[in-house]
């Protein structure tokens, strides 16, 4: 089946199988490889892209309920304002240790920023509990989503 | 830099012109004859361009530990010049050229962290005698700094890239003898610095062994024996065949053979499906239908090994590891015996990048892309498995593995994939990925265990006498792998009366290293059943420990040197273990403060991987929850943290990663197969459940050690230690959630 994807903002026709999750459609069919395979069911979060503004796990949606919504990967991301601000605190941080799992951190945090600009503690557990980070990055992932959002660090102790 | 005296082996310099310009400072070793594995060819290190920037190789893969930036920083040091002017990259696999490159065992630091400052203080002789020749000035009246040779008397100066040439024709200092800077002159060690692949993390780009992209590749999927070493008797390979997509469908008959346990050396049996891409690969797969021969290690199943580790426990253990005074009758004359009976399950790694390698064939050779921990091993495993010499397998490590923890220091998924490409032939590159689910299922396990101890106190409430019977796995005396209990285990030597023993039972299932192995496990047995006997000598723990660890300074038993020759870095030391008990304990208020009922702390240490660690934890814990609140870590790691933004991230890291076994995971057997596959039942922890990690390290006159693993191995205790002293619940079994109910 043919699909024509709008992703980063350009148009793209792919043809795969209708059941094919949008991940796979990303990395293997258009060459958008920092979305990240974790788990293939939707529990870790290294997938997730914008669908329409929202935080979506892509390898939980098949490219047929894709629709005309648009695509927004890591790829992209700085040309969100919010997505920038992220990334430089994600720098400023050092955030990462493998790194593997923070595109789909940072692409959460996005979503999470674009609906509560000030988020607090519970906000941020609420909204980043769905993305794994083995190497356990948690406390500089708070960190730097407070920093891009002005939110002073709680002190701890 | 571990140099020998013979003349022959003294560095050379080689200079030679590199693609755009500038010098390749080459300081070559002789390395042709009998290079060991500690040795390198240092120049191969430093390359210096006209506009005075610098490229420096990381000799290591970087799989989240952070060495990628770590070691060229100890190298940029010494060179003396800017890390602005500094760009690192990743070395290529060659041993005789940069020396060993695996990484595990926190050793990068350790074994690397004298001779890359050699390194690096060579360059910058070489390049400080070319000044003083073009000069004709002393050198002792040259100084340098950012990569500028200055002369002070003649105001006269020199950047590091114009002298490059000139300093390529001098003499390479003897590394042994090369000047080092005082350590209070360091700009760049000890400076919190961002990873360098950081800002190519944040844009997603591609780093890592799932996004190698190469024209006409193809993808496979890997359906394997579900027991260790079953066989496959039939599977209906037409079927798939004709499945979209689909190109090749590989039966691999499986080599594992006994003396193999560790996978190292061949492949499990299975059925490869190759497409176009991979998720017609697996979609093929889900259709697969393959009738197996389990063979025996399809009768293991946790609940045999339940039952027999409780019938061994009760007998006398099937052979000594160490015996000290008399403990039975010492325990005969004790004012107080305790015993309990101690256990914590097989573990998997589930690095956050799925296993996976890609590889081509082509004329008999092979070209391999592998996130990998140990790419020599990978090539030697492959060569073995395939019959094809190493010089006709050229293998890349990646420029960054998502997660190690010491799975991929096993070569499986490499060996695989090229044995996949093999069949597939033409040069045709072939990407094989793991599911989830697979790497679950067929990994290379954190061995379970099981220990019954038995502990006398004397009337004063002083431990005089301590014995552990040790039920684990392995045949014949012979520990299976990773399944030891060494001698020198705390608190041997601390306690007159001791003895180790073991029990073995039979397991088909390969083992390999997880984070901390052996003290991820023997932490939390030890340290929970010296709280247990703290607790019974009416002492706080901490005045506990610290009158246990008065009894004595070091173990008197030094560790044998390492297989490759070098000396082992200091080992326990009861001194440096008080200064991080005393530090966790003023930090957390240990004994200072006031909790609510329910709240409490708990506190165990342990020394690992040359690393002094105490922990402290508090929580929370009710009927059936626990809470952690906080956790305050103090660390001995030597005389300098090269970089503390990443030390810090690390021993967080580590301490989530424990919190997270303790709480919730577990790997079991049934009819020989793991009865996991994803992370809803294999639990990594998640943001809802981190608490804050407050890090301190003391500062001490020790060499420099590593920090990926030590700060694990206290987790576990401290945290069944504080569960404790908040509920009197006493919890033997990990994970928490199984042994005591709680919903966390």
């Amino acid at each position: 089946m043919a699909y024509t994807l709008t992703v980063n903002g350009t148009s793209r026709t792919v043809d795969v199988d209708p059941s094919t999750p949008l991940l796979w459609v990303l990395r293997d069919q258009m060459s958008l490889v920092g979305t990240k395979f974790g788990c293939g069911v939707g529990m870790c979060g290294a997938c997730t892209v914008h669908v329409n503004g929202q935080a979506v796990k892509s390898c939980s949606m098949p490219v047929s309920a894709v629709g005309e919504q648009p695509i927004t990967t890591i790829e992209a991301l700085s040309e969100n304002p919010i997505g920038k601000r992220l990334q430089e605190a994600w720098l400023d941080v050092d955030v990462a240790q493998c790194g593997y799992c923070q595109a789909g951190q940072l692409m959460a945090a996005t979503a999470l920023l674009s609906k509560v600009p000030q988020p607090s503690d519970a906000d941020i557990d609420t909204h980043m509990s769905g993305n794994l980070c083995r190497c356990a990055t948690y406390i500089r992932i708070r960190k730097a989503i407070k920093q891009a959002a002005g939110v002073a660090e709680k002190k701890e102790g | 830099m571990h140099l020998r005296n013979d003349q022959s082996r003294r560095s050379f310099l080689k200079a030679s012109a590199v693609t755009g310009g500038g010098l390749m400072l080459t300081f070559n070793l002789g390395t042709a004859k009998a290079a060991t594995a500690t040795e390198a060819n240092i120049g191969a290190f430093v390359r210096i361009a006209p506009d005075n920037t610098f490229v420096i190789m990381a000799k290591s893969v970087d799989i989240g530990q952070g060495v990628k930036t770590s070691l060229p920083m100890i190298i940029a040091d010494e060179l003396d010049v800017d890390w602005s002017q500094v760009k690192v990259e990743l070395a290529p696999l060659d041993t005789e050229k940069f020396g060993a490159q695996n990484v595990g065992g926190s050793t990068t630091i350790p074994r690397n962290w004298d001779n890359m400052r050699r390194v690096g203080a060579a360059a910058r002789q070489m390049i400080v005698s070319a000044a003083a020749k073009m000069w004709k000035v002393p050198e002792g009246e040259l100084t340098t700094g950012s990569g500028v040779v200055t002369h002070a008397a003649s105001n006269r100066k020199a950047t590091y890239g114009e002298l490059a040439s000139k300093a390529a024709a001098q003499t390479a200092p003897d590394l042994k003898t090369v000047k080092l800077k005082d350590p209070k002159d360091f700009k760049i060690i000890g400076k919190p610095t961002r990873d360098v692949d950081a800002p190519k993390i944040v844009v997603g780009q591609p780093l890592y062994g799932i996004d190698v992209q190469a024209p006409g590749m193809l993808a496979a999927t890997f359906e394997r024996s579900p027991v260790f070493g079953g066989k496959l008797v039939k599977a209906n390979i037409d079927e798939i065949r004709a499945m979209p997509g689909v190109r090749k469908v590989v039966v691999v008959e499986g080599i594992t053979g006994k003396g193999d346990p560790a996978r190292q050396n061949g492949i499990e049996a299975g059925v490869a499906i190759v497409a176009d891409t991979w998720w017609q690969a697996q979609t093929a797969r889900r259709k697969l239908r393959v009738e197996w021969k389990d063979g025996p290690t399809g009768l293991q199943s946790n609940a045999n090994w339940e039952k027999t580790a409780l019938e061994f426990a009760k007998k006398e253990p099937q052979f000594n590891i160490r015996k000290d005074g008399d403990p039975d009758a010492t325990f005969k004359g004790a004012a107080k015996v305790i015993e309990a009976t101690y256990s914590y399950p097989f573990l998997a790694h589930a690095t956050m990048e799925p296993m996976n390698s890609t590889a081509s064939f082509n004329n008999g050779k092979f070209e391999v892309w592998t996130p990998t921990q140990n790419a020599a091993a990978a090539r030697t495993s492959i060569s073995k498995v395939m019959g094809i010499d190493e010089k006709d397998i050229l293998v890349h490590p990646t420029q960054r593995s998502g997660g190690g923890f010491g799975r991929r220091a096993q070569p499986d998924p490499a060996v695989e994939a090229a044995w996949i490409a093999r069949e597939v032939g033409n040069g045709t590159p072939v990407k094989l990925v793991w599911s989830r689910e697979d790497d679950i299922r067929h990994d290379n396990y954190r061995p379970a265990g099981y220990h019954h101890f038995k502990a006398g106190l004397d009337a004063q409430g002083k431990l005089i006498a301590l014995t552990d019977h040790f039920v684990s796995f392995g045949e014949n005396g012979k520990f299976a792998p990773m399944c030891q209990l060494g001698d020198n285990i705390f608190p041997a030597e601390f306690v007159p009366n001791l003895s180790y023993g073991a029990s073995l039972m039979q397991l088909g299932t390969p083992m390999g290293p997880l984070r901390a192995p052996g003290s991820n496990a023997l932490s939390f047995v030890f340290m929970s059943f010296l709280d247990e006997v703290a607790q019974a000598s009416g002492r706080d723990p901490l005045q506990f420990h610290m009158d246990l660890l008065a009894e004595k300074r070091v173990a008197a038993k030094a560790a044998a040197p390492a297989a490759n020759g070098q000396p082992r870095p200091p080992g326990f030391d009861a001194e440096r273990m008080r200064g991080v008990l005393q530090l966790v304990a003023d930090k957390s208020g240990w004994g200072k403060r006031t909790m609510p009922k329910g709240t409490a702390l708990g506190m165990a240490y342990y020394f690992s991987h040359a690393g002094h660690l105490a922990h402290v934890i508090e929580v929370t814990a009710g009927k059936d929850e626990v809470k952690v609140n906080k956790v305050w870590v103090a660390g001995d790691i030597g005389s300098q943290i090269v970089n503390p933004i990443m030390a810090e991230s690390q021993v967080q890291g580590a301490v989530l990663d424990g919190i997270g076994q303790a709480l919730g995971q577990q790997v079991t057997f049934a009819n020989g197969r793991v009865q996991q596959g994803n992370f809803d039942d294999f639990p990594l922890l998640r943001m809802n459940e981190a608490p804050p990690v407050e890090v301190h390290f003391n500062i001490t006159g020790n060499p420099p050690s590593g920090i990926g693993e030590p700060a694990l191995p206290p987790v576990h205790p401290a945290l069944a230690n504080a569960i404790f002293a908040a509920t009197g619940k006493r919890v033997r079994s990990l994970p928490f959630n199984k042994a005591a109910g709680f919903a966390v």
